[in-house]
């Protein structure tokens, strides 16, 4: 029963492309750094040859001396009436071949070191570490002026000492780049397969921090251009009359006041390689996190939110007396390659006090919604059409400043991953109390006391240390309980849950879960239970949403759906799951994966992976179909399935 | 100085709020004094690598400091009779040995050059050093966090903006720019002395006009790297998800911002801030000959070049202090800001 | 089980790790022992912190055991180097749980699987044509091979995965929590294609998981973990309808059951046993302090472990006072559901 994966289908998933230099070539930007710093490499090759009586000439014509930019002297004569265009050409040597011996030693000794240090980790790695900062704290300029008090004008001695004083910086962005690279499973597997060490470093390890590498390089070879202008400048190296960019400054500020365009040619080349080499090394960097977009989750300002595109007909304030009616909802995220739906015309409805699970699997679009409820989507995500009615208000319609008002005092919101969901620098109750005091006005002093009562209700054991601790001293379950705790803090009518328990064990989801029925019941307050596990909904919930691709697959009460699921998506997510069948039995399953959002197929979403599928299928848009009372499923033959 | 810099950032640490972070019970607080007791463990070994390296170079160098005293005039004899009397006869590890136990009872000795008393020279010329490090670091954090914050909270074309600019001052070299504040702001528009130095006990006035550009140009690199850190650590902190969260349950954006973004944004901010002290270091040599500014710079390009050990060596072990107070502060501020100090 | 079968046979093994100084040692896993035999399916089931993964990487090389012997058909192989392993990973091979991680996104897919055909020293077509016609087996095209790893979803990637392990026809699988990183319709396909591959391999699995449901369906024999200790071990049914152990219950009982009408039920029968969290007592028994029936001899001294007539072993003192608890989680799925599904 080998599942062949249809081809298309490869091709179709998200990828980030692993051809690194490939992604680099694409960026304008990059490409002229590049080309700037190889004209730079021939000049320093060439100009040296081709001008070979510029680098010891001590005058020039001194009637032209100081003489702005003309036809003959492009870039003017300075104070010597020696030409500045020729004396800059023949300078990049000097210049760049500094920062070429810095470089070298710096990569030399940085790259093998750094790897080692992150690779090996334990004793090896505490006493590079420490060496490494020892030397980053040593007075580098000093040290390099005093070794050229020692080999006067060694440019090589000078940029070797640097590089050596510079080194450990590149140690440490190699080691801190190696250390999660090491922890990576494929590199497991190579030991596991008995691979030595030296191989794993260089086939596993290597590819994968040369992004920081190059970065960090381009970085101190900036750095590295710096120090030998400055040094020129003070005339410690190439002292006149050999031209070097640096000492070309001097000049130039020694005739400032009657001349000052000469300090521009060798400032300009100066900052514009310095740029080039910071440049690339930006453009290296986001060529490396390319399609991870770090966008801010928060809505800084309201260009997040389009206005939706409202119906013509006014939406009834009140549909019925649900407390929250969604619908029609659809959310697109903005991607480089245009608009993503990820939800498309979900529609549901949770009364007050009641439990309502959304179900579904990963890319359905569940998260979305719940996020779209309370308009914290982020990461470039807005509605595009639908309405939110909450208690008689169309969120969907309200600015920034209304929904804060409406977050934490309305609707109360619980995340996945507890440890992630509390921010580290502050203390549980200082966070309780701020929640307190904004969702209700409280004071200071009482919204503390506040804190530790909310701490109480969720029922961990000594609140008044709880509130004392930091984050990071909690268990996830702890953890979770704050979150739980923060999200009441407003006396919310609704809690959304968003996979509560996915990252808890199993016995602890057991006290979360017992938890949140245990505050629903005495407060009587609506859950939106977002959650991939049908064990939890059926433990939960009054009433299911299945979610699949971005729309409602069906909506029944939790035990007609569990009873009589008539979407087959819903049947064959029941029977697949290994709780239902025996030992021996081989699992029902559902051919492919779920498409993920932008790979969605015409009509129904579920059509390609359906047995039940016919060519109609393809062609619609389907209809929700009214099953029962309160049982929809968005399926052509949903009448035609038996239930029980 | 580097708690000046987190008081200015860190608006949300409030001296109540200091005196309980450090008062703070258990296993962080105690990590804090090992780390703390752990860097000033380091001082020691750093101290003697950079005082016996420049010792041996500078030991080692073919023209040593009598001859330099006697210059061309001088006698085989006269130098011979030098050498014994300035302890250059002895060997290399005698010579250090005798400028180590003299130096710990804070006698560093007398400038070969000029005779007089290196511990006289350099207090004298401290201050001024110090007036252009701390006031650089002063304007980096003030300009380069309220630029790196305003640029990640407004992004866009703005942000954008910010960025090259900071791009471009980054680019700038120090020597570079102070030569061309001298040149506008001195010599055309007349509004700051061109070269020298003002002492604070003379005049605070003209002190303080007398630092205008030489610190301006000294920070602009270092502003630039603030403003690059803070923009990249305030949107990394906006998107995460414990902001996201705290944005769900009805925190305002203000708060966002500046209580809970802030705080956690200035960790990896202190740490470029120290860095960049660091190199505050390198740039005041530069900056001092520039605007012939009578500092520890100048000081040490000079002593360098005339084979003055005495005073090199008095200079650099003051600088070795400077930074291990800096890495100091940079760690206080990490203690302070980071509940989870385990940061090496 | 007869010894000459047993494909692994680990006696007392002790996993410890020192986090820092100071900090208490963590006994990740302390004197466990168990084996696997031909064909044979063990699953270890535990929640976090049982020690469960530390097992199978000590098994595969990954952690030095503190204490113990880990013995691969015969051969003592507890401290083996990367020459042994090299020779060994023809028959002992590993899938990770997360599809994501266990890939290098810069090798491609037939780079990656020939890796696991080095021990073997074969010709470039061979390795080739091995590799491509393993993942035709676990159901991926040949133009596969050519690919790099970004390019699939998870559950294809854990058909990669597979492919690398099975690729040098081990005799002896370490499964990490194959599945559960997978949606629950894909996941189903990679448990039947395990199940398959056994049969057509004539595999050894070491399955850890902490889906007692996904254990259940794959496993021949079962081992609880609790905080590093085995709390019971025997016949998978038997673990499952007759649990001895408190722990075990609770687990068993935890888990909610897919049917709101059994869910109702079951959720009354169920113990509550509080936070995991705080420190163990290293003497007594590691759940004393959650067990709802711990006595004071649990706290105290750690319970050996026992023959039970359902033919399990079970660690607990009172295990025979407690009796057998009816029987926790009922199979059984409405008929037409099951028959209704796409079966491929």
């Amino acid at each position: 029963m080998t599942v062949t994966v249809p081809d298309a289908e490869l091709s179709a998933s998200p990828s980030v492309s692993p051809r690194f230099v490939r992604r680099l070539m694409r960026r304008p930007l990059a490409i002229v750094c590049l080309a700037y710093l190889a004209i730079l490499v021939v000049i320093a090759v060439a100009a040296p040859m081709l001008l070979p009586h510029v680098g010891t000439e001590r005058a020039g014509d001194l009637g032209t001396a100081l003489q702005g930019p003309s036809a003959a002297h492009p870039l003017g004569v300075d104070s010597l009436g020696r030409d500045v265009l020729q004396r800059l050409l023949v300078g990049t040597r000097v210049t760049l071949v500094g920062v070429v011996e810095a470089m070298a030693v710096v990569l030399a000794l940085g790259i093998p070191i750094g790897l080692v240090a992150g690779y090996l980790g334990g004793k090896t790695d505490r006493a590079i570490i420490w060496l490494a900062d020892l030397v980053l704290s040593l007075p580098a300029i000093i040290l390099v002026i005093v070794v050229l008090s020692v080999f006067p004008q060694s440019v090589t001695a000078a940029m070797v000492t640097l590089g050596v004083l510079a080194a450990p910086g590149l140690v440490r962005v190699v080691r801190a780049a190696t250390l999660p690279v090491r922890e990576q499973l494929y590199v497991a597997a190579a030991r596991v397969s008995g691979m030595s060490r030296t191989y794993i470093i260089t086939r596993h390890v290597l590819p994968r921090v040369m992004g920081p590498i190059v970065v960090q390089a381009s970085l101190l070879a900036a750095t590295a251009l710096l120090v030998q202008t400055g040094l020129a400048f003070l005339a410690l190296i190439a002292a006149p009359p050999e031209p070097s960019w640096g000492g070309m400054v001097a000049d130039g500020v020694g005739a400032l006041f009657q001349q000052p365009w000469l300090i521009w040619p060798p400032g300009l080349a100066i900052a514009l390689t310095v740029l080039a080499f910071g440049l690339l090394g930006d453009a290296v960097r986001d060529a490396g996190t390319e399609g991870w977009s770090a966008k801010s989750a928060l809505p800084l300002g309201d260009k997040h939110r389009s206005a939706p595109t409202r119906a013509a007909a006014a939406v009834p304030a009140r549909i019925n007396d649900s407390l929250l009616s969604v619908r029609d909802l659809t959310v697109s995220y903005a991607t480089p390659t245009g608009p993503i739906r990820a939800v498309d015309g979900v529609s549901f409805d949770i009364a007050r006090g009641e439990t309502v699970g959304v179900v579904g699997e990963s890319g359905c679009g569940k998260t979305t919604t719940a996020l779209a409820i309370i308009a914290l989507l982020g990461g470039g995500g807005r509605i595009d059409s639908g309405h939110v009615l909450f208690d008689g208000r169309d969120l969907a319609a309200l600015s920034e400043s209304e929904l804060q008002a409406v977050r934490g005092t309305e609707i109360g919101y619980v995340s996945q991953e507890p440890m992630v969901a509390l921010d580290p620098a502050f203390r549980i109750g200082w966070q309780l109390a701020e929640a307190v005091r904004i969702n209700t006005g409280m004071s200071r002093a009482k919204s503390k006391r506040r804190a530790v009562e909310l701490l109480e209700q969720v029922q961990l054991p000594e609140p008044h240390l709880v509130a004392r601790r930091y984050p990071h001293e909690l268990s996830g379950g702890m953890a979770q309980r704050v979150v739980v705790a923060r999200a009441l803090a407003g006396e919310p009518k609704l809690l959304i849950a968003d996979e509560p328990t996915t990252a808890l064990d199993v016995t602890i989801q057991v006290e979360i879960l017992d938890l949140l029925r245990t505050l629903q019941r005495d407060r009587a307050m609506a859950i939106m239970l977002v959650t991939h596990d049908l064990g939890v909904v059926a433990d939960m919930c009054d009433r299911v949403v299945v979610m699949y691709a971005g729309q409602v697959a069906e909506r029944a009460d939790v035990k007609e759906l569990f009873g009589t699921p008539h979407h087959p998506y819903t049947r064959a997510l029941l029977a697949s799951n290994p709780h239902n069948q025996h030992n021996s039995a081989v699992l029902p399953t559902i051919p492919g994966a779920v498409p993920m959002p932008g790979s969605w197929p015409q009509g129904c979403h579920f059509q390609p992976r359906c047995a039940r599928a016919t060519d109609q299928c393809g062609s619609d848009e389907i209809p929700l179909l009214k099953i029962g009372a309160s049982h929809e499923a968005r399926c052509l033959y949903a009448h035609q399935i038996e239930g029980v | 100085m580097a708690n000046t810099s987190v008081d200015a950032m860190g608006a949300p640490l409030t001296r109540s709020r200091r005196g309980r972070a450090i008062r703070r019970r258990g296993t962080s607080g105690g990590r804090l004094a090992s780390l703390l007791a752990r860097r000033m463990f380091t001082a020691v070994p750093l101290l003697l690598v950079v005082s016996s390296f420049n010792f041996l170079l500078l030991s080692l160098t073919p023209g040593d400091a009598a001859r330099q005293m006697l210059g061309s005039s001088g006698t085989p004899e006269q130098y011979e009779a030098l050498r014994r009397q300035l302890g250059l006869d002895l060997p290399v590890y005698e010579q250090y040995w005798g400028w180590l136990s003299s130096a710990v009872s804070g006698d560093f000795g007398n400038s070969i050059t000029s005779g007089t008393p290196v511990l006289e020279s350099i207090t004298s010329r401290v201050p001024v050093t110090l007036s252009l490090i701390v006031g650089s670091l002063l304007v980096s954090v003030v300009v380069g966090v309220s630029l790196g914050v305003f640029s990640a909270v407004r992004g866009g074309v703005i942000g954008r903006a910010v960025d090259a600019l900071a791009l471009l001052s980054w680019a700038l070299p120090v020597f570079w720019v102070g030569s061309v504040l001298v040149v506008v702001f001195a010599i055309k528009l007349e509004w700051f002395p061109a070269l020298g130095y003002v002492p604070f006990t003379e005049s605070p006035q003209e002190w303080a006009r007398s630092l205008v550009l030489p610190v301006t140009a000294l920070s602009l690199g270092s502003v630039a790297a603030v403003v690059k850190q803070t923009r990249e650590s305030m949107l990394d902190v906006l998107g995460s998800e414990y902001i996201r969260m705290a944005a769900a349950n009805g925190v305002s954006r203000t708060s966002l911002i500046y209580r809970h973004a802030l705080k956690n944004a200035a960790i990896p901010v202190v740490t470029v801030l120290g860095v960049q002290t660091i190199g505050l270091l390198g740039g005041a040599v530069l900056i001092e000959s520039v605007f012939s500014v009578p500092g520890l710079g100048s000081l040490v390009v000079g002593s360098a070049l005339a084979h003055d050990i005495p005073t090199v060596q008095a200079v650099a072990v003051f600088f070795t202090v400077v930074v291990v107070v800096v890495n100091l502060s940079v760690d206080l501020a990490y203690g302070l800001l980071n509940p989870r100090v385990s940061a090496a | 089980m007869n010894d000459e079968t047993n494909l692994l046979e680990v006696r007392d093994l002790s996993v410890h790790f020192r986090r820092g100084h100071g900090s208490p040692v963590l006994r990740a896993v302390d004197q466990v022992s168990f084996s696997v035999a031909e064909r044979e399916t063990l699953g270890v089931v535990g929640e976090s912190g049982s020690g469960k993964t530390t097992i199978g990487r000590a098994v595969l090389g990954l952690e030095s055991p503190t204490d113990g012997r880990i013995e691969f058909a015969g051969e003592d192989i507890t401290r083996a180097d990367h020459n042994r392993r090299r020779a060994l990973s023809r028959d002992l091979q590993v899938i990770f749980q997360d599809p994501y991680s266990s890939l290098n996104p810069t090798r491609t897919v037939a780079q990656t699987l020939g890796e696991s055909l080095r021990a073997e020293k074969l010709a470039g077509d061979e390795v080739r044509s091995r590799v491509i016609a393993m993942l035709e087996r676990v159901g991926l095209p040949a133009t596969a091979a050519d690919r790099y790893p970004s390019g699939f979803s998870g559950g294809q990637r854990q058909r990669i995965a597979i492919a690398r392990a099975l690729v040098a026809q081990p005799r002896l699988v370490i499964c990490d929590e194959p599945v559960s990183a997978l949606d629950l319709s894909v996941q189903a396909q990679v448990l039947n294609l395990l199940r398959e591959l056994q049969d057509e391999f004539a595999l050894g699995y070491l399955f850890v998981a902490h889906d007692l449901d996904v254990v259940r369906h794959l496993s021949h024999r079962i081992m609880v973990l609790y905080r590093g200790q085995i709390m019971e071990q025997g016949p998978a049914e038997a673990v499952y309808s007759r649990p001895m152990h408190p722990y075990t219950r609770t687990l068993l009982e935890a888990a909610p059951v897919p049917d709101p009408v059994r869910q109702a039920a079951h959720r009354l029968r169920r113990v509550r046993a509080g936070d995991n969290t705080g420190p163990v007592s290293a003497a007594g028994c590691p759940f004393a302090t959650r067990c709802p029936h711990a006595a004071p001899l649990c706290h105290a001294e750690r319970p050996p472990l026992e023959q039970t007539p359902a033919g399990t072993t079970v660690a607990c003192h009172r295990w025979q006072e407690l009796g057998t608890a009816p029987t926790a989680v009922g199979a059984g799925l409405p008929v037409s559901v099951a028959s209704e599904t796409t079966r491929t």
